[in-house]
């Protein structure tokens, strides 16, 4: 795997990208751009650049003063003090609605929710305050400064209530933007970028790769542009999109396909509204072929809604249906979590029952008859 | 293994596809979770943390005896004294929490009533401004009717919690309104002429013709947009409070919300976080007995809202809200101790909804018509205020038929101009969702103007495009 993954990487022409990603424990070298860090390293770095470069700049959440239940806020009420990094009470909606009336007052907020999970409280607050806060006054008012954090996704032992990925229902508002970092390195430029976008930001943070995932990081203020995806790994023969932490079973997709002499190309989508259309409908004229992953349930998940976009912008040249391998429409199982994850023998097992051309194309040898 | 792994149910996936794949897999994630240190290990689950917190807590805490041999315990918040019989606390106080006037029902000055004087200049201003609301709100209510407009909510009935508040405040002062509370505007300086025009939707209405009347709001004056929902604007004004707080501002937030409202999530959020907070805002209850058709005996069982203050560490007082002297003073009164102690305060003002719920509402398919004239009559804020002023000689009959002549002139004229005015730009659907229009909204844009292009006939021509 290891000299796979050194082969990739050579191959890749994109220094900036998941390839990065290594276990904690195999850490070896500090790369010159930046130093080793997981993902709640990258956030916590995130958080004291914003504080320190913005002195109307607030944090705050369940948990947050003493440094977050994953350790994110650690260090800052230490050193920015208990008025701008504070606890609030356990109240979700208190916290958003809170945040969206300081944020209107000229201020950069950044609130955090806890864990996904418990975003639904305030539910309200952004889609019906935050999100028209700008549009209902004329641009009067507006609370741009706001970015709501709040881990999501699986953890291996979440159950219900500590694995969701409810992306897809921010996604259906109207001005506020949702982003899904993959990677250390993404996570502390992106969220740069949020908190310092003029619109209202619901920032998920893959929590699995929290302490999971470790990256060169630079230690300077640096951010990454929302509404770009990436394209992190060219290929020719089939697009693949995702974000968050499922880019990284994507990733092991196109290297075993590879190796089946399948060329895959990979793309990054980050801001999931407004999103990257142009980067994915090029990458699909080209390989004629897309297939979406996440791990959020698949009806009425994000990956619907590219599907229809790139249908309706390439069909002419699709060559296979648009494919998803996505959650199950299930509540989030605890046990059965192996079972209702999106991983790669799902695919296999589409293209078992013949439902699922590109996933079949995608893992059969004779794929390469087609290209 | 240099590559990242997810998960274990990532890795029977992969077990099941590429053996030799699984080889170089499994055995470097039992690496992994044989070298994570156990704190690491431990605070990966946060339920077990908090667990771990909460003993640590216990054990601070310490049992003995006071001064008075009375024993107490060391609880966080403070001694708890203890006593040996079951006793619960009662639901309710024996008495109902009295409600502070200045000015009985005829508009006589109680006897050694405390009041915060006010001079003939703000008084006359007072009472001009809730006749002028009140003319306002009956004229645009026939436009309504009329078919001129799509909809109104009048504010009648509640004209002093409007007026008398706007007045015991500074336009530093930051409004989170609810809907029924358009005077504080008018007390500001917001025109007519700039209240039909959000009415219309027309090109002069600052919200570009997007939401329906009454949602007004106006940057200029420190008054936030009105939204339609329900007490979603009480932990905004708390954030807004905190902003003040943190720039040192001789200034704080005030919201309203109804007896309605206080049923609603964000009213208990927003109380107990300005609580914590320290936050100077005020909440200003307009308890007007009636949320849409649902009486407050099917809203709560507790004494009104004012006794919810104290639940959540919150000085309050119960208000009569057709007073404009007393809410005038408790208002000022609230906005003192707010801004120099830093500290939220709840006021409850006792009032009626006089006029409908809305335009869409017909109020006497759920409550006398005997019930809405009392109210309207017998204890009528505008006409107890008049005597008063009167009394003071402040007021006479000419002035009021002037004022009242003048305001429904300048009302006609406003009604008309606006009524005339064009539609904002199709232009205006578009921006401001973001602080740019992202490419998506450019699209749509282009092919909305296509289609108009090609049915002209189908749409209002009375927007420009």
């Amino acid at each position: 795997m290891a000299a796979l993954l050194g082969r990739l990487c050579r191959r890749s022409s994109f220094p900036v990208s998941g390839h990065g990603f290594r276990m904690l424990s195999t850490v070896e070298n500090v790369s010159e751009s930046g130093k080793p860090m997981n993902l709640y390293a990258a956030i916590n770095q995130a958080l004291h650049i914003a504080l320190e470069t913005d002195p109307r700049s607030y944090v705050f959440g369940e948990d947050v003063g003493f440094g977050g239940v994953f350790r994110c806020t650690t260090g800052l009420a230490e050193r920015f003090g208990k008025s701008r990094v504070f606890n609030t009470p356990l109240c979700e909606q208190g916290i958003v609605g809170f945040g969206i009336g300081l944020a209107a007052l000229g201020n950069r907020v950044i609130a955090e929710i806890q864990f996904a999970d418990y975003i639904f409280p305030a539910f309200d607050q952004i889609v019906n305050e935050a999100a028209k806060f700008r549009y209902r006054s004329g641009n009067q008012f507006n609370c741009g400064g706001l970015t709501i954090r709040a881990p999501y996704g699986a953890v291996g032992h979440g159950g219900h209530y500590h694995s969701q990925s409810p992306e897809a229902f921010f996604c259906h508002v109207p001005g506020i933007k949702v982003v899904i970092p993959r990677s250390p390195r993404e996570a502390k430029g992106l969220l740069l970028s949020s908190i310092r976008d003029p619109n209202p930001v619901v920032f998920f943070e893959p929590k699995w790769l929290y302490r999971q995932a470790v990256e060169d990081v630079p230690e300077d203020d640096y951010m990454i542009p929302l509404s770009e995806a990436e394209v992190i790994r060219e290929g020719s023969d089939i697009t693949l999109v995702g974000w968050g932490a499922q880019h990284a079973i994507m990733e092991q997709a196109c290297l075993d396909a590879e190796k089946e002499g399948i060329s895959c190309e990979l793309i990054d989508l980050k801001t999931l509204i407004p999103w990257d259309k142009e980067i994915v409908e090029t990458s699909v004229r080209k390989t004629g072929r897309l297939l979406i992953s996440h791990e959020a349930p698949i009806t009425g998940g994000f990956g619907a809604e590219i599907s229809a976009t790139i249908v309706e912008r390439c069909f002419l040249r699709l060559e296979a249906p648009v494919s998803r391998v996505c959650g199950l429409d299930t509540p989030f199982p605890l046990v059965f979590e192996p079972f209702y994850m999106p991983t790669k023998n799902k695919a296999s097992f589409a293209s078992d029952i013949g439902c699922n051309q590109v996933n079949c194309e995608l893992l059969t040898p004779s794929f390469s008859h087609h290209v | 293994m240099a590559h990242f792994l997810k998960s274990s149910s990532s890795k029977s996936a992969l077990l099941n596809i590429l053996k030799h794949n699984l080889a170089l897999v499994t055995p470097a994630r039992r690496h992994l979770r044989q070298s994570l240190p156990p704190s690491i290990r431990a605070s990966q689950n946060p339920i077990s943390r908090l667990c771990n917190t909460m003993a640590e807590k216990l054990s601070s805490i310490g049992f003995h005896e006071d001064a008075n041999n009375q024993e107490v315990m060391d609880f966080p918040g403070g001694k708890v004294a203890f006593t040996h019989e079951i006793h619960f606390i009662s639901e309710s106080s024996q008495e109902r929490v009295p409600c502070y006037r200045v000015l009985d029902d005829n508009g006589q000055q109680i006897t050694n009533s405390h009041f915060v004087q006010v001079s003939e200049e703000v008084a006359v201003k007072m009472y001009s401004d809730m006749v002028t609301l009140q003319i306002m709100d009956n004229i645009f209510y026939e436009a309504q009717r009329q078919g001129r407009l799509s909809f109104y909510a009048t504010t009648i009935g509640e004209e002093a919690i409007n007026i008398a508040s706007a007045a015991a405040l500074t336009p530093e002062d930051v409004i989170f309104p609810q809907y029924r509370e358009p005077g504080l505007l008018l007390w500001r300086g917001f025109t007519l002429q700039e209240f039909a025009n959000q009415c219309f939707g027309n090109k002069s209405d600052y919200g570009k013709g997007r939401q329906m009347p009454v949602h007004y709001g106006s940057n200029k004056l420190n008054y936030f947009t009105v939204s339609a929902t329900i007490a979603t604007q009480l932990p905004n004004a708390v954030g807004a409070a905190y902003s003040l707080k943190m720039d040192k501002k001789d200034a704080c937030v005030v919201t309203f919300f109804g007896d309605g409202g206080s049923s609603e999530g964000d009213f208990h959020g927003a109380l107990n976080l300005a609580a914590v907070m320290e936050a100077p805002v005020l909440f200003i209850c307009r308890n007007n007995g009636w949320a849409i058709s649902t009486p407050t005996s099917d809203q709560f069982r507790s004494d009104g809202v004012v006794v919810k203050g104290r639940a959540y560490g919150i000085r309050s007082i119960r208000v009569d809200g057709n007073d404009a002297l007393a809410m005038y003073s408790a208002v000022h009164a609230a906005r003192e101790m707010a801004i120099t102690e830093q500290r939220p305060i709840l006021i409850e003002a006792l009032t009626y909804r006089v006029g409908h719920h809305s335009t869409s509402d017909d109020s006497t398919r759920y409550r006398s018509a005997d019930e809405i004239e009392w109210w309207s009559k017998a204890r009528n804020p505008l006409s107890r205020f008049r005597t008063w002023i009167e009394s003071n000689g402040w007021w006479s009959d000419e002035a009021e038929s002037d004022l009242r002549s003048r305001i429904k002139k300048e009302m006609l004229e406003a009604l008309r101009v606006a009524e005339k005015s064009k539609k904002p730009n199709l232009k205006n659907m578009f921006s401001d969702v973001y602080d740019v229009p992202p490419p998506n909204l450019k699209e749509q844009e282009l092919v909305v103007r296509q289609t108009i292009k090609s049915h002209p006939q189908d749409y209002p021509s009375d927007v420009p495009f």
